[in-house]
């Protein structure tokens, strides 16, 4: 096994062990990493959820007779309504965070030991990707628990469950690769802060996350079909619905992919400026 | 690419780095063009004050930073050019903590192998041994973050030598080391740099650390390489021992300046205090009669002392300043 000799013959790649799968296999090990550490502290997840929770019960009390408005479609009671809409609220809320790995790794020296050795840089990435989604899918589970011991019922059933928590990663994978590109160019967790305060909460409250949007202001409606957030949203309320448009899913569907993968290669690239500055 | 037989470990031809200096403020070089070569199989120190450089040039040859003009090489294969092919022949050991706190030292040592393309089981067989020789066994499967300064630090070195790599980067490894765990450290790496053959770059501020662990020395100032040699060759190059007479009364000073020069035939006299120091050929001889001298001239003697020429020497006589006053309050200076 040791291919590395000591004795120095010339710099010919003494183990070329380019196995086809390396990245893959880098994204399996590093994100096994990640979920490591998520086991030790899980109170770390647990905390994600409290603030879903509270707006899913707060909301779903405070605004339960906005079904009432003549014109508001989407399901029976508030609460169905709302839940799709606070599922994607908590992926997106907590992908913004998702840097803090990053910024964790690069105050310590284990950023650079991995970049000086020959782990693939898209399987760094990939796996905080992986691993954020793998995050918001136990937690989807939660709220959709909650919701249905609250009273609502998803007509869209088991499959339709399923096409949600894809919704709901996508957006995880995207929102957390701009979060990692943020952290890797501005090695700073306040800019996390910043990325969450000014991008999420305008995300969240132009789209039809808590309110239906063709009661909303003109305007609001129209910025909503730019917002990768509501793109979410429509995935997932049409998924739990009893008569999804199976069109609407799959373009809103193929949106988030696209930016997700765009996203993805653009905050892979930042490990060369990373480099560059370092 | 080198022709076989001639490729150094590492070699650096004249690089340049240079870091924005702020706002309105003019670039700040942290390398001003510098050279040198290491020998397969040596332990190369280089030694330098905080901010010469040192972490900088370990950076762009190990692959982690781009130098803005210049060319690095490890085994011959050039870093800008061919980092995947440099990044499987070192190991990196950063001024920072390399482990991850949230994993055990074993699920650390485990992570790097496989990363190298070790299998698993090969993985878990060298993890074990590496734990077995930093002593680490006890604690294997115990978080990082619960490790000692001393402890976290081995495992680090251990990190880097997990796919027995042919240059080990070691930046500042026994930095913030009390002193029991920085002479096992030392120990280790000592054994290691001799068993494994491996080539060691090994950088600090500690002029002992220097002067123990490497067999050759390049010491920077300011960006700027200012000697090199083995510790031995430096030293010699002073040509000679420092005689030294601590007086009683500081107004003998002048006095005893011109009985120290007359005596030992040397120019080279240098007064810090109510100390009178003159380098000479052979301090041993010189010392007796240059106190004769002192008497008979009336000077009060507290203390003589001969000292063979130190590191702290050399780094005097080729930056102009003392090497602790360089380097701030936290550094060490070889006896």
């Amino acid at each position: 096994m040791s291919a590395v000799t000591t004795t120095l013959s010339p710099a010919v790649p003494v183990e070329a062990r380019r196995a086809p799968f390396t990245g893959l296999r880098h994204t399996l090990l590093l994100t096994a990493r990640h979920l490591r550490a998520a086991r030790r502290v899980p109170m770390f997840v647990l905390m994600n959820l409290l603030q879903p929770m509270i707006w899913l019960l707060l909301f779903g009390q405070l605004f339960r007779s906005v079904v009432k408005i003549p014109g508001f479609t989407g399901g029976g009671s508030y609460l169905e309504f709302l839940t799709p809409g606070i599922v994607m609220m908590m992926a997106l809320s907590g992908s913004a965070w998702a840097g803090t790995a990053y910024i964790q790794d690069m105050d310590r020296g284990v950023m650079d030991r991995l970049l000086t050795s020959p782990t693939s840089r898209g399987a760094l990435m990939v796996s905080t990707l992986v691993y954020q989604s793998v995050l918001t899918v136990l937690q989807t589970v939660v709220v959709l628990g909650v919701a249905w011991l609250g009273g609502a019922r998803f007509g869209g059933g088991a499959g339709g469950i399923l096409v949600l928590l894809l919704g709901a990663a996508l957006l995880t994978a995207a929102f957390s690769a701009l979060s990692n590109a943020a952290a890797l160019l501005a090695r700073d967790q306040t800019v996390l802060i910043g990325l969450s305060q000014l991008l999420t909460i305008p995300l969240m409250f132009l789209s039809s996350a808590l309110m239906d949007t063709r009661l909303s202001a003109g305007w609001v409606a129209t910025v909503a079909r730019f917002n990768p957030f509501e793109w979410a949203v429509v995935v997932g309320r049409e998924a739990l619905s009893r008569h999804p448009d199976a069109g609407t899913v799959l373009v809103h569907l193929g949106l988030l992919a696209g930016l997700a993968v765009v996203l993805t290669g653009v905050a892979t690239r930042a490990f060369r400026t990373y480099q560059r500055t370092t | 690419m080198a022709a076989p037989g001639t490729a150094l470990a590492l070699e650096a031809r004249s690089l340049v780095k240079t870091y924005p200096g702020g706002r309105g403020k003019p670039r700040v070089t942290a390398l001003d063009g510098v050279s040198f070569g290491v020998e397969p199989g040596t332990v190369f120190g280089l030694l330098g004050p905080n901010g010469a450089g040192k972490s900088t040039l370990v950076k762009i040859l190990a692959s982690l930073s781009r130098p803005d003009s210049g060319t690095a090489l490890v085994a011959g294969a050039d870093v800008a050019r061919h980092p995947d092919q440099v990044r499987r022949l070192i190991g990196f050991v950063a001024q920072k903590q390399v482990a991850d706190p949230m994993d055990t030292g074993r699920e650390n040592l485990e992570l790097a192998g496989r990363l190298h393309g070790l299998t698993g089981s090969a993985a878990r067989a060298r993890a074990t041994e590496l734990l077995g020789r930093f002593s680490l066994d006890a604690s294997a499967d115990r978080q990082v973050k619960t490790y000692s300064g001393g402890m976290a630090r081995k495992l680090d070195v251990a990190l880097g030598l997990m796919h027995r790599p042919r240059v080990l980067f070691l930046d500042e490894p026994t930095t913030g080391l009390d002193p029991e765990a920085r002479s096992e450290l030392w120990a280790e790496i000592e054994r290691m740099a001799g068993a494994e053959g491996m080539t060691v770059l090994l950088t600090t501020h500690y002029l002992d650390e220097a002067d123990h662990l490497a067999g050759r020395l390049t010491i920077v100032d300011r960006g700027r390489v200012v000697a090199s040699g083995t510790p031995d060759e430096l030293k010699a190059g002073l040509h000679g021992d420092a005689v030294a007479v601590e007086l009683r009364e500081t107004t003998d000073v002048s006095r005893a300046s011109e009985v120290m020069r007359r005596v030992a035939g040397s120019a080279d006299v240098t007064v810090e205090g109510r100390q009178v120091r003159v380098r000479t050929a052979d301090g041993a001889a010189v010392l007796p009669s240059a106190l004769a001298a002192l008497e008979q001239a009336g000077v009060v003697v507290a203390s003589a002392t001969v000292a063979r020429p130190s590191l702290d020497d050399v780094y005097r006589s080729h930056t102009g300043h003392g090497f602790d006053s360089a380097a701030g309050a936290d550094v060490e200076v070889a006896a």
